[in-house]
This record gives C-alpha cells, sequence and structure tokens, in this order.
C-alpha cells in the first residue's frame, strides 16, 4: 500500500515536471510552428543555473529565482538571434539548427562547468519527510515540486484563456496572418512565447536538478519524452499536454516500479530482471505508437482551419 | 550548361579520391586514413538510403539509425552463436532490417509530416531499448564481434583493403540501384507522392503501397550498412541506435543536398571528416559544429549540391 501510494506520487510528480516541459515545446510549435529540439537544452541549461546560483548565493529558493531568470533571458536572446530566421521554414531545416544547438550548449556546458556533473543540494526543510496519509510520509521536495508545477499549471491555464495576452496567443495559433493583419506586434508576441517556454524548461530543469545529478546530456532523454507527449495530446494543445504529460509520467514511473515484479510472474528471476528495464522504457513509445495509428493528429487535436 | 559541370566536376574527383584512396594510403604509409575512410564509405552508403525515403519519397525518417543496428545485430548475434559465414549473416541482415521496415512502416505512413517525424523515432528508441535489454548479447555495453564476416575467400574482411573496397562496392551498387529506382515508373510514382499526394491518389495510384515499398528498400541498404558497421568496428552496441545517430544521418543528407544522387554522399564525407579536423584541433569541436549547422540551414539551400551548382551559375 505505501509502495503504490507513493509509486503514484512519483509518477504525478514526474508527469508534472514533463508537463512543463511540453507546455513550452507545444506553445512553440502550435504558435510559432517550429520544431525545437534544442528544448532540452534550455532544460539542462536551468538546472545548470540554478546550480550555480545556489552555490553562489548560499540559497535554494534565490538560486531558483534566478536560474528562472536566468533561462527566461537566455530564451529570448537565442529567438532574437538565430530561431527568429527560421520561421516559416520547412520543418527538417529546424531540426537541422536546433540540432546544431544542442552540440552547441552541450559543449558549451563541458567547457565552461567541466564534464563532471554538479549537485545541487537542498535545503533542511526540504528534506523531511511529510506525513500525508496515516502512517504514510513522501518526501517534502517532491511534494513541493507537485504543488509548484500544479500553480504553474493553472497560472498558465488561466493565462492563455482569461488574459489578453492569452487570447492573442491563441489567436496567433489559429490564424497567424490574421492577427499580424490586426495590427498586433507578431514578432514581439512570438519572442514572449518563447521566452515563456524557456523559462518553463528552465523551471522544470532547476526542479529536477536536486533529483539527479546535473550533467550534458540531461535534456536529451526528457526531450524525446516530451515530444512524445506533446505528439500524443496534439500539437498545440495545452489541455492536450497536461493529460498526456500525467499520462506518460504515470506509466513511465508505475512501469518501472511494478513491471519487474510482475514479469516475474511470468518469467523465470533473471531474464524478468533484464527485460523489465527495456521493457518499462519502451512502454512509452508503444503507447506512442498506438495512439498515432488509432488517433494520427494526436488525442486533442488544436484547433486548426 | 555550366552549372551541370561544376557539380559533376566535384563529384567525379569525389569519387576518384575514394577509388584511389587505398593507394595513397599504401604509399604514404596512413592506415588511419583507410580506417577512417571506410567508417565514411558505410555512413555514406546509410545516408543515400535515408535520402531514398527522405528526397525522393518526401518521408522524413528519424529513426534511420535503427536499421544500423539491426544490420549490426543481425551480424554480431550470429556471430555470437558461431554462425560466422557472410553468405548467412548479411542476407539475415538484410531481411531482419526489411522485416522491421514493413511493420514501422506499415504504422508509420498513417500519420504525416511532424507526426511521421515522430512516430519513426519513436519506434527507433523502442528498438535502442531492446537492445539495450538484450542481457545475452551484452545488453547496454554492447557486443564484441570477435570473428569478421566469412565469406569463404572470396573477400577478406580482415584485409583493410580488400574490406575498404567492399564497402566501397556496396555504396556504389546501392547509389546504382537508387538512380535505376527513382528513374523508373515506379520512383516517378513516389517521387509524384511527395509533390502532391493527394493528385496522385486521384489519378489511382495506391499511394501507400509505393511509399511502403520505397520505406522498406531504403531499410534494407541502411540495414546492409549496418552490418558493414559491425564488421569494421568489431563492435555493436545500442549507442548506434540512438537518436542522436539519426540525426547525424539527416544532417549528412541536408548538407550533401537532399534529393540528389550523389549529395549525401558528399554530405557524408564533409560531415566526418569536419569532425575529424575539428576534434583534432579543438577537443571542444561541437562548439564550431553545431552553429557551423545553423549557418548551413539559415544560408545554405540545397546544401553543398546547390552550393555547387549556383556556383557554376556564377
Amino acid at each position: 500500500m505505501l509502495l503504490v501510494v507513493e509509486q503514484f506520487l512519483n509518477g504525478l510528480q514526474f508527469g508534472l515536471l514533463l508537463f512543463l516541459l511540453a507546455a513550452g515545446l507545444t506553445l512553440v510549435f502550435g504558435i510559432m510552428d517550429l520544431v525545437n529540439l534544442a528544448h532540452g537544452s534550455l532544460y539542462m541549461m536551468g538546472a545548470y543555473f540554478a546550480a550555480t546560483f545556489a552555490a553562489w548565493t548560499g540559497s535554494f529558493l534565490l538560486g531558483a529565482l534566478m536560474a528562472l531568470g536566468a533561462t527566461l533571458v537566455l530564451g529570448i536572446v537565442l529567438e532574437m538571434t538565430a530561431l527568429r530566421h527560421l520561421y516559416g521554414r520547412d520543418h527538417l531545416d529546424h531540426v537541422l539548427a536546433t540540432f546544431g544547438l544542442i552540440l552547441f550548449f552541450n559543449e558549451a556546458v563541458r567547457l565552461i562547468w567541466g564534464p563532471a556533473g554538479l549537485a545541487l543540494p537542498l535545503p533542511a526543510w526540504l528534506t523531511v519527510p511529510v506525513p500525508i496519509l496515516p502512517g504514510i510520509h513522501y518526501p517534502a521536495y517532491r511534494l513541493a515540486i507537485i504543488v509548484v508545477a500544479l500553480l504553474v499549471a493553472l497560472l498558465l491555464y488561466l493565462g492563455v484563456m482569461r488574459t489578453r495576452i492569452g487570447m492573442l496567443i491563441r489567436a496567433g495559433a489559429s490564424n497567424r496572418e490574421m492577427i499580424g493583419a490586426l495590427g498586433i506586434n507578431i514578432k514581439l508576441l512570438y519572442t514572449l512565447v518563447f521566452g515563456l517556454g524557456a523559462a518553463l524548461a528552465g523551471l522544470a530543469g532547476l526542479m529536477q536538478a536536486p533529483i539527479l545529478t546535473v550533467q550534458i546530456g540531461m535534456g536529451e532523454n526528457i526531450l524525446i519524452l516530451a515530444f512524445v507527449i506533446i505528439v500524443i495530446g496534439g500539437i498545440g494543445s495545452i489541455r492536450g499536454a497536461f493529460l498526456a504529460a500525467i499520462f506518460v509520467g504515470m506509466i513511465d514511473t508505475l512501469g518501472r516500479a511494478f513491471l519487474p515484479n510482475l514479469l516475474r510472474q511470468v518469467l523465470s528471476g533473471a531474464a524478468a530482471s533484464t527485460a523489465a528495464p527495456a521493457l518499462s522504457s519502451m512502454l512509452i513509445y508503444l503507447l506512442m505508437a498506438i495512439v498515432l495509428v488509432v488517433r494520427p493528429e494526436g488525442l486533442f487535436p488544436a484547433n486548426r482551419r | 550548361m555550366k552549372a551541370f559541370t561544376v557539380s559533376k566536376a566535384a563529384t567525379a574527383l569525389m569519387l576518384a579520391g575514394l577509388v584511389l584512396l587505398p593507394l595513397y594510403s599504401q604509399l604514404s604509409g596512413n592506415v588511419f586514413i583507410l580506417t577512417l575512410f571506410t567508417r565514411i564509405v558505410i555512413l555514406a552508403l546509410a545516408a543515400a538510403s535515408l535520402n531514398l525515403i527522405m528526397g525522393f519519397g518526401g518521408m522524413m525518417s528519424f529513426g534511420h539509425a535503427a536499421y544500423l543496428g539491426i544490420g549490426g545485430y543481425a551480424v554480431g548475434m550470429l556471430a555470437q552463436e558461431g554462425v560466422g559465414s557472410g553468405w548467412i549473416q548479411f542476407p539475415v541482415a538484410l531481411a531482419a532490417s526489411a522485416t522491421y521496415a514493413l511493420v514501422i512502416g506499415a504504422l508509420s505512413l498513417r500519420t504525416r509530416g511532424v507526426y511521421f517525424i515522430m512516430i519513426t523515432l519513436a519506434f527507433a528508441q523502442m528498438a535502442y531499448y531492446v537492445a539495450s535489454g538484450l542481457a545475452r548479447y551484452g545488453g547496454d555495453d554492447g557486443l564484441t564481434v570477435y570473428k569478421r564476416s566469412d565469406f569463404s575467400g572470396l573477400v577478406n574482411l580482415g584485409n583493410r583493403t580488400q574490406f575498404y573496397y567492399l564497402c566501397l562496392a556496396c555504396l556504389f551498387a546501392v547509389l546504382i540501384l537508387i538512380w535505376r529506382i527513382v528513374n523508373s515508373r515506379f520512383g516517378l510514382v513516389v517521387q509524384g507522392l511527395r509533390s502532391n499526394e493527394q493528385r496522385m491518389q486521384a489519378i489511382g495510384f495506391p499511394a501507400k503501397r509505393y511509399q511502403l515499398v520505397c520505406f522498406v528498400i531504403s531499410g534494407m541498404m541502411c540495414g546492409l550498412a549496418g552490418a558493414l558497421l559491425a564488421n569494421n568496428t568489431d563492435f555493436i552496441s545500442p549507442a548506434v541506435m540512438y537518436w542522436t545517430r539519426s540525426g547525424d544521418l539527416m544532417v549528412m543528407v541536408i548538407l550533401g543536398g537532399m534529393g540528389t544522387l550523389f549529395g549525401p554522399v558528399m554530405g557524408a564525407v564533409v560531415f566526418l571528416l569536419l569532425e575529424e579536423f575539428l576534434s583534432q584541433i579543438t577537443e571542444y569541436w561541437a562548439l564550431i559544429m553545431g552553429p557551423l549547422l545553423l549557418l548551413i540551414v539559415l544560408f545554405g539551400r540545397g546544401g553543398i549540391m546547390g552550393a555547387l551548382g549556383r556556383a557554376g551559375r556564377g
């Protein structure tokens, strides 16, 4: 029982983290029609910034806030210098150009921070286990991630659905020529959306940093997961990204936790323990393949003309 | 027709260079260059196979590295089980690649555009994880191929020069095949589907069937590259199938010039030589390579072949 609740929460936490990453990706994809493979690099940069600033200021929260700002700025600079020129190009050009950016960021990090990973230690008040149900404790930090991510998701929802900027973003997603013709500064809007996406990726990175090591290439595995999520959810749909992210986070976590035991019932011990990790890593891709075969445009296709 | 001759001259120069390379290696005593170019030729073969579906067929596969792995594992696993004959290993590699391509092609071709890019990526990642889970064949750490494929004395794969020429012969054979396919009725239909699928269907061509066949042919060609690659490195590991490898192959095709016969070969040569060259002057070669790719995309439409064509036009 304890294990089930704990793994369930872990799955939720991982799913929400993936949502932060996927939300930025799906916004950029849906509105600018830009395939940004370098999104994972922004996630990595968020983690590196946080580890550096936290060590520098001696405060986890301050470091996290500064890292958030730094990724936002980095995203805006990146959009204005490089990615802006890719709008309207072929998707293949995007893939190639942002693939180049990944190489650049990985190498830049190796040059600045060295090949060894960094650690981002948590302050004492975040490491205590919190009782969530009678007799069941859960790490405070993971709970904090769930709360922060849910809060951000709510803010994002309200921001997109209830504010003027959000209205423009939605309008841009459904017909970009038209809102340009109505006198909206599209360039500024695009830069803003990209910066927002970058900040969300940075937030995901810095929150994940204390759980995993901060290392080169950390953005690439999770980037693929984020892509899987937006494809399952339907490109451009934040709601789809949210549901798909939770779904993928759960399947991945629960699969890793319980599949080995399940397999052991059918297979011999050794065979099960080697097959289980591969099988649980495959589950998500299998899910995506099934979704795409059944619904080639994802579960919640954004409203396109 | 001057434009035609500039890119043609560059291509001829490159092909002559590839053919004469072992001679240079022998005369200068530089063994390393032969090893390097064997790898380049094999990956050029893989890039050419990707170009068949990407450049001519308009199917943007982001999971082509999976075939490198499948072809390689076919050789590696058979060698491990004591089947050393290349007459068995290579056909098995081709058959395995074809089967994989048939299954994932049938599923993936239901989708379009970015979704197609992503679903092929997802299947390649699945193949990557399957290979990581093969405990009997090294799992994550990979599998050492202790004995190269044995072609009963016809060619000795242990001999550097002979192996190089085998790879080159495979490359040329595949290029000729691609050229024949592209100019055949079948190839014209596939290219028509790239331009306008609806119209082709309206004329009465079963679009998916044509695309699937093209997809399978391309997969088999890349599987051949995989089988050669395992022999070249005497080693095969899941890392060969990692998604960045598929990215590398895409880069080679686009760098050289998508939809041209010799573009991918040129792309592979330039990409891998650049990688080698930059990694010799600095450990941080990717710091230069990355922005370089970005610049090529921004300013170099049509890749190297396109640039050569423009240079010819003046």
